[in-house]
């Protein structure tokens, strides 16, 4: 991400994925799970269609059997930004690694039709923007990207995606999310200044539902 | 008028915060080997504890394998990279003064099994953990759902959640269904209705008077694959099936859990709350569902047809078209036409006692079929499987041909040595059919345990008697 005059600036080329209902299993497969660290999934991206063999953590990229049909081996996409999908892209599981996979790879906007829940918000905690488009928007980046490879410019502040020099699309996003990604915020800390009040609260629990409190 | 998840919502709200969301106060929390590490070294740099430890329960279910016998410990797992993560979560349950039931436990089991057996899950909780699967614990009246890491580390510095608020959907099911038709069935059949998406943004309450007739068991299998209609959370009433099955399974004290039935027993939606969506359906119609293709909501009537690119409208056309080729679907027009190579029953979704026992019932006295390689039944939980082996289940599986496995996760994903080899096609009672999910290539049907235990005897999805 970088900034300018007009504020912070998501740029690049846009690769695309055309189908509904991407999982989080595809974004990166449960083999991957098994690390213990928050970086370093950038080669296990997408890996069922990346590869055409079945990876391991841990095995380079190099060592592996590349689907050369897949778009983010080619490039320019290899150097994508901006990912588009189609309809409840990230539903399943709650793997934080599957936004964890794109960002390490080097996406930093993804734009669809909707999102699965838990992997929209997961998406803000790393960095990552999610863009809601409607469908009739999504067609019309379809026909923008599949023809030949094209970046887009995305202003954060103002909720615009640059097309290109003349074409643009507006986006919402609420405030509070987005000036996660702009302010890189961190939740904990956040939260932690209502210290107080969840203290009290917790206590007069306590005393209203002593049940959840068996051995405290 | 306040919908149950309004209250529930109400109840636990700690304060809102600048950026309108809220904190939401969390009773429960659930961890497990695989995305807790992140969140326990994200607590270690900022050097803070878990706020309130009691609150924790942890369990390693996701990586164990399930042929380890007794005295089995952490570090003899084969898979290096998997014993890592395991003992990983051992390490940091000693480290924190968590309360783990750790892989030698009798009582150790998956998460969402073990929770509500083991008498942590009450109704009225708030219960979190970092599987996308914890609307299962909705089933107890809970509000419960699945979190990211950051979000597990956020839980466990603050005892709170930082989230908007849902909007409602009411969901009832009326009537009486088949003999062969299970709450699996049913939840399916509403996935293939609403779409994988339909309960995107949402809490569904599911009611009617099915859902009053059913066991929580049932129930748990409902609220467990709500998110496989995009809704994080599931939810039901608590009722005297409830009461009785909380009683029962509770460790408290006779005055707290009188005091907490009493609470219990009112905490319901108001007579004429406004939801912002409802379903009604009508049970009694339903048959036995089996999924096709690699979404849950690519399901289809036991006996009914697979449909092709050319029975779809066009924008789905590219979808069905994807889904048949990795299935490995070419001229066959019927589920029964598809020859199955493995069975599994087992998963969050259907590995509980009822599970087993349906499943049982249909293969006693009989043998499984001869191109069925492999039929593995795994009991969710050391308690699962001790009840099962009390009652002789375990005898009955064998006896058919079934290898009987020791609790974990399993099969329904590809994280411990239970997978699919490329290409297999399996009946499965888990909740995910997606591509590769069960192992590299590999082809899942989801169904009830009643169908994969046909599917079982009769080596293709049969006709159920």
């Amino acid at each position: 991400m970088k900034s300018n005059s007009e504020g912070l600036i998501i740029d690049g080329v846009v690769s695309y994925i055309d189908r509904d209902n991407i999982d989080t299993d595809q974004i990166i497969p449960t083999e991957y799970l098994k690390s213990i660290k928050k970086f370093g999934y950038e080669d296990y991206l997408f890996d069922g269609w990346r590869y055409k063999d079945d990876g391991k953590l841990g095995i380079k990229k190099e060592d592996r059997d590349i689907n050369e049909d897949f778009i983010l081996n080619n490039k320019p996409y290899t150097e994508s930004k901006i990912l588009l999908g189609r309809d409840n892209f990230g539903c399943g599981s709650s793997r934080e690694h599957a936004v964890w996979a794109l960002r390490d790879f080097g996406i930093k906007a993804v734009i669809a039709s909707s999102f699965g829940d838990i992997f929209y918000n997961n998406c803000f905690k790393n960095g990552v923007l999610p863009i809601k488009l409607e469908k009739e928007n999504i067609e019309r980046l379809f026909d923008l990207v599949k023809n030949k490879a094209v970046e887009f410019s995305i202003n954060l502040q103002q909720r615009i995606i640059h097309l290109n020099d003349k074409d643009k699309i507006k986006f919402k996003v609420d405030a509070h999310l987005i000036d996660r990604i702009i302010f890189g915020l961190d939740d904990v800390d956040i939260s932690l200044k209502e210290k107080d009040k969840i203290m009290l609260f917790e206590k007069n629990r306590k005393i209203s539902k002593p049940w959840i409190y068996v051995n405290e | 008028m306040k919908t149950l998840y309004d209250k529930l919502w109400e109840e636990h709200h700690v304060t809102q915060l600048d950026s309108g969301e809220s904190l939401l106060y969390i009773d429960r929390h659930y961890l497990h080997e695989v995305t807790s590490p992140q969140a326990f070294e994200g607590l270690s740099k900022k050097n803070l504890k878990p706020w309130r430890l009691e609150a924790n329960i942890a369990t390693p279910d996701h990586n164990v394998p399930t042929t380890r016998g007794t005295n089995f410990d952490s570090d003899q797992i084969k898979d290096e990279i998997s014993k890592i993560q395991v003992v990983e979560l051992d390490k940091n349950c000693n480290a924190f003064g968590i309360k783990q039931f750790d892989i030698k436990s009798t009582r150790q089991g998956i998460v969402h099994v073990i929770g509500p057996e083991l008498g942590y899950t009450l109704p009225g909780m708030t219960i979190v953990c970092g599987d996308s699967h914890t609307s299962t614990h909705g089933a107890l009246g809970c509000l419960a759902m699945g979190i990211g890491t950051s979000e597990v580390e956020h839980v466990l510095a603050t005892q709170c959640l930082k989230v908007s608020k849902l909007k409602n959907m009411l969901v009832k099911f009326e009537g009486t269904p088949a003999e062969n038709v299970s709450s699996k069935d049913i939840v399916l059949y509403f996935i293939g209705l609403i779409g994988t998406a339909g309960g995107t943004g949402y809490a569904i309450e599911f009611a009617g008077s099915y859902i009053e007739n059913i066991s929580i068991e049932s129930r748990m299998t409902i609220c467990n694959m709500a998110i496989e209609a995009g809704a994080k959370v599931g939810l039901i009433a608590p009722d005297k099936t409830t009461i009785d099955y909380v009683r029962e399974k509770s460790f408290l004290d006779k005055e707290k859990l009188e005091k907490a039935e009493d609470y219990w027993s009112n905490l319901r939606t108001d007579d004429g709350a406004i939801f912002d969506n409802e379903y009604i359906v009508d049970v009694s119609k339903i048959k036995p569902q089996v999924t096709w293709g690699t979404s849950p909501e690519m399901v289809v009537n036991y006996d009914g047809e697979i449909p092709t690119p050319m029975n779809v409208s066009e924008d789905n056309k590219k979808n069905i078209e994807l889904a048949r080729n990795y299935m490995g679907i070419q001229d066959e027009s019927k589920l029964s036409d598809l020859v199955f190579d493995k069975v599994f029953i087992g998963s969050c979704t259907n590995s509980r006692i009822e599970d087993l026992r349906q499943a049982a019932e249909i293969v006693k006295g009989k043998t499984v079929a001869d191109n069925i390689t492999e039929a593995i039944v795994v009991p969710g939980s050391g308690m699962v499987k001790e009840q099962a082996e009390m009652e002789g289940l375990d005898k009955i599986f064998r006896e058919a041909g079934f290898i009987w496995r020791d609790p974990g996760c399993s099969m329904c994903l590809g994280m411990n040595p239970d997978q699919l080899k490329p290409y297999e096609r399996c009946a499965s009672t888990s909740n995910r059919n997606f591509e590769g999910r069960q192992g590299y290539l590999g082809r899942t049907h989801l169904m009830s345990p009643l169908m994969a235990a046909y599917t079982a005897i009769n080596g293709t999805v049969g006709e159920p008697s």
